[in-house]
């Protein structure tokens, strides 16, 4: 039938031409794009999942390159500047050294209780007039301005008689407003209701020698006293103990994702072995296996944790971060091992599996070839979902006083540390916890755009 | 059913025996022992007190001693912690942990359920997002954080407010209750707002929902028999692990808002190896960890008529 046709239809000449070997009309098809090629352009097009990634990197470049750049010592402590809230004023005046008080010296003030000398972190110098029916007195200092009937803050001291109407304040000044009083006492040590307050505001200073020692001024440039000088920069403020934050926040992220990168790499690989032998066995030894990994999932988790974490022991100078991988990766390995498990079971049935089989593949092959590379995506996403799940568990850890061991930083440790002066130096807390809470969720949302990446059926309906 | 029960229940007194084997082996793995302390004892007396307690039998007798007395309900007396059976502490403290537990659970269920079901119905409207958000934040954020922030909330409230509105911390009324379970519940409640969200999602676009609609059932009755009860089946699941959650979580809050619960004790029996502590309230909460979990799947096959039938 064709025949007969083709026969009568003669197209002209010039209208048809046939084709020259190494020419197209056109590409249709695009080049084929490979799995993880695939996954790439998804995760690509996916912007929380892009700038997820981007903010895991820069926490990489944080704990790695930022110790590099900011090179202060986290365990150095600066006295002169404890708990100090970031951008806090950092001036100081350099004075000479301190020299004992013989009393002689008078500031022209007000009778009553008054300052001899300018009050500075150095020294608080009061004199005062003797007060009715005293027979010695007793100074307090308080942070607070005092109403009546208020508590007069903490008592520094008593003198002995009522001739001595001086006192110098040397106990931990800080530069900030004190209230002092000074209430007369009576023979028997009993407070009588005579009294003097006086507010003073303290000046920070810095002697000499110990500002050319700490690097704040070159002794060349001939520092002399009355010079101001500008304290040691801490950008984030610095902790209980006068540590830098930042410097403390970097060492911390180099515990933090240490624990919380390496002790999932290890127990997802682990959990992929076991996963993988049990679905590849099949029969008695799977069941025994997959049994096993039942019971170590039914272990109440954070009991064992902190058990398994004493049972290896922190030996003194150890900073405990070794036990807390070991024990997170005897514990967690299961949920892993489960999930591979099923995939293994899943993958084997499939045809190609069937199809390299009866070409003759060896076991080796069908794994490495096909196995493997199939479930490679899933483990691959969680291994992100435990990462966050790691930094928790080691905040949560050393929150309660059973992670890192002191004075090694870690994010939680220093939440731990810095909950108890939550309410005056809110810093320390808001810090760290900030970290967590970003890292966390850039694994989080880093996770979901490689879930939906990499694996259409665990894809989500977002 | 019934056999089904029976299976899961031997199935959990095997796990238990399991934990307890592992938690004997891994607490005396632990060097010291109760005994161990700050102050030097005389060898005789530490003989004699070592006799007393059995301490210097092998550690495999000692094993055998102590499953005997569990199989009876005794878990044995305090080493460190005067005239205290470790029962009477579990009597004691166990439902203060409970009690907190089971009102996060309820938080974060109903929370979880609420919140999903309703950003899926407002899909990517104002709603949805700002939810959404706070997910993400409720997931990120560690629970001592907010443990943290609900003080400091609290704090400020009874200071604006003049007076004690809610207490701070401490435990006895139902006042004391709110707050920490509310914090205790948050990141469970963020995670099962997502899995809602989503299986809503699913359900939503499903047969039997087009179905119902074409054959002219109010969307009231759509929602509630329709969706609902299908896209709570997922949530339901996880429920059993979301409560081995709530009890880890458990110990900051506990810690954080001084709740006199069971965690504190086993934190402070570890660090003093108290042994029968250890052991009784581990056994303990895996018992009670295996039973919920048994529980909920048991639960499950009650809402998903299906599951029924295997």
């Amino acid at each position: 039938m064709s025949d007969s046709r083709s026969m009568s239809y003669q197209p002209k000449p010039g209208v048809f031409q046939p084709l020259m070997t190494e020419q197209r009309a056109q590409m249709l098809t695009r080049s084929s794009l490979s799995y993880w090629e695939d996954a790439w352009r998804r995760l690509k097009s996916n912007r929380r999942a892009l700038i997820s990634l981007y903010i895991v990197i820069g926490l990489l470049a944080f704990t790695v390159l930022g110790p590099l750049v900011w090179t202060i010592d986290p365990a150095a402590q600066d006295l002169d500047q404890i708990s100090t809230p970031p951008g806090a004023d950092r001036s100081a005046t350099l004075v000479e050294p301190y020299r004992p008080w013989d009393g002689s010296s008078a500031l022209p003030m007000a009778p009553g209780l008054r300052l001899a000398e300018p009050a500075t972190t150095q020294a608080v110098r009061l004199l005062w007039d003797p007060l009715e029916g005293a027979s010695a007195y007793r100074v307090y200092r308080n942070i607070f301005p005092m109403d009546p009937g208020d508590a007069l803050g903490l008592p520094l001291a008593e003198t002995f008689t009522a001739a001595e109407t001086r006192f110098e304040d040397r106990l931990d000044l800080q530069p900030r407003t004190y209230y002092y009083t000074v209430v007369a006492l009576d023979d028997h040590g009993h407070q009588l209701p005579a009294r003097d307050t006086l507010e003073v505001s303290v000046e920070r200073v810095v002697t000499v020698r110990e500002a050319v020692s700490r690097g704040l001024v070159k002794a060349e440039d001939n520092p002399q006293p009355g010079d101001a000088v500008e304290l040691a920069l801490h950008p984030l403020g610095t902790d209980y103990l006068g540590r830098d934050m930042l410097a403390r926040l970097m060492y911390g992220a180099r515990v933090s994702l240490f624990i919380g990168i390496c002790a999932p790499l290890l127990f997802v690989l682990f959990g992929t072995v076991y996963g993988s032998t049990a679905g590849f066995m099949g029969g008695r030894v799977d069941q025994g296996l997959m049994r096993f990994a039942d019971f170590v999932i039914a272990l109440p988790f954070l009991l064992f944790m902190i058990l398994f974490k004493i049972a290896f022991g922190i030996g003194p100078g150890e900073s405990g971060i070794l036990p807390m991988v070991v024990a997170m990766v005897l514990l967690l390995w299961p949920a892993t091992a489960r999930l591979v498990r099923g995939q293994i079971l899943q993958v084997r049935e499939e045809g190609y599996v069937n199809a390299a089989r009866l070409l003759g593949a060896r076991t080796n092959y069908l794994v490495l070839r096909h196995m493997i590379p199939n479930t490679l995506g899933v483990i691959l996403v969680t291994l992100t979902f435990a990462v966050p799940n790691a930094i928790f568990i080691e905040a949560f850890l050393s929150f309660i006083g059973m992670g890192v061991a002191p004075p090694t930083p870690s994010w939680g440790s220093m939440c731990n540390e810095g909950i108890k002066t939550m309410l005056t130096y809110p810093h320390e807390l808001i810090f760290p916890a900030v970290m967590i809470s970003i890292t966390v969720l850039a694994f989080n949302l880093l996770g979901d755009g490689l879930r939906d990446a990499l694996d259409a059926k665990m894809r989500s309906t977002e | 059913m019934w056999r089904y029960t029976l299976r899961r229940l031997i199935q959990g007194v095997i796990t238990v025996w399991f934990i307890a084997t592992a938690t004997f082996m891994a607490m005396h793995a632990v060097p010291g022992d109760p005994l161990t302390s700050d102050k030097a004892v005389p060898a005789e007396i530490r003989a004699n007190l070592e006799a007393k307690y059995g301490l210097d039998k092998p550690v495999f007798q000692q094993y055998l001693i102590y499953m005997g007395n569990l199989v009876r309900g005794d878990f044995g007396i305090s080493f460190v912690q005067k005239n205290r059976e470790v029962n009477d502490i579990i009597r004691e403290h166990f439902p203060v942990s409970a009690t907190l537990g089971i009102l996060a659970i309820v938080f974060a269920g109903l929370g979880g359920v609420l919140w999903g079901a309703l950003t899926a119905l407002y899909r990517n409207r104002l709603p949805d997002v700002v939810i959404m958000f706070l997910v993400i934040l409720g997931i990120s954020v560690p629970s001592f954080v907010f443990a943290a922030l609900g003080q400091l909330t609290l704090v400020n409230l009874n200071d604006l407010a003049g007076f004690s509105v809610l207490p701070v911390a401490g435990w006895g009324t139902v006042w004391h209750m709110l707050v920490p379970s509310l914090v205790l519940g948050l990141s469970t409640m963020a995670y099962l707002t997502r899995l809602m969200r989503s299986s809503m999602l699913e359900v939503v676009s499903s047969d039997f929902v087009r179905t119902a609609r074409a054959k002219g059932l109010p969307p009231t009755r759509i929602f509630s028999k329709h969706q609902l009860r299908n896209a709570i089946l997922p949530v339901i699941t996880v429920l059993g692990p979301s409560i081995a959650a709530i009890t880890t979580g458990g110990f900051v809050v506990e810690l954080v808002f001084a709740i006199p619960g069971l965690g504190r004790y086993f934190v402070q029996a570890v660090q003093q190896l108290d042994y029968t502590v250890i052991m009784g309230t581990t056994v303990f909460y895996g018992a009670f960890l295996v039973l919920m979990v048994i529980i909920v799947d048991l639960l499950y096959g009650l809402i998903d008529p299906r599951m029924r039938l295997e």
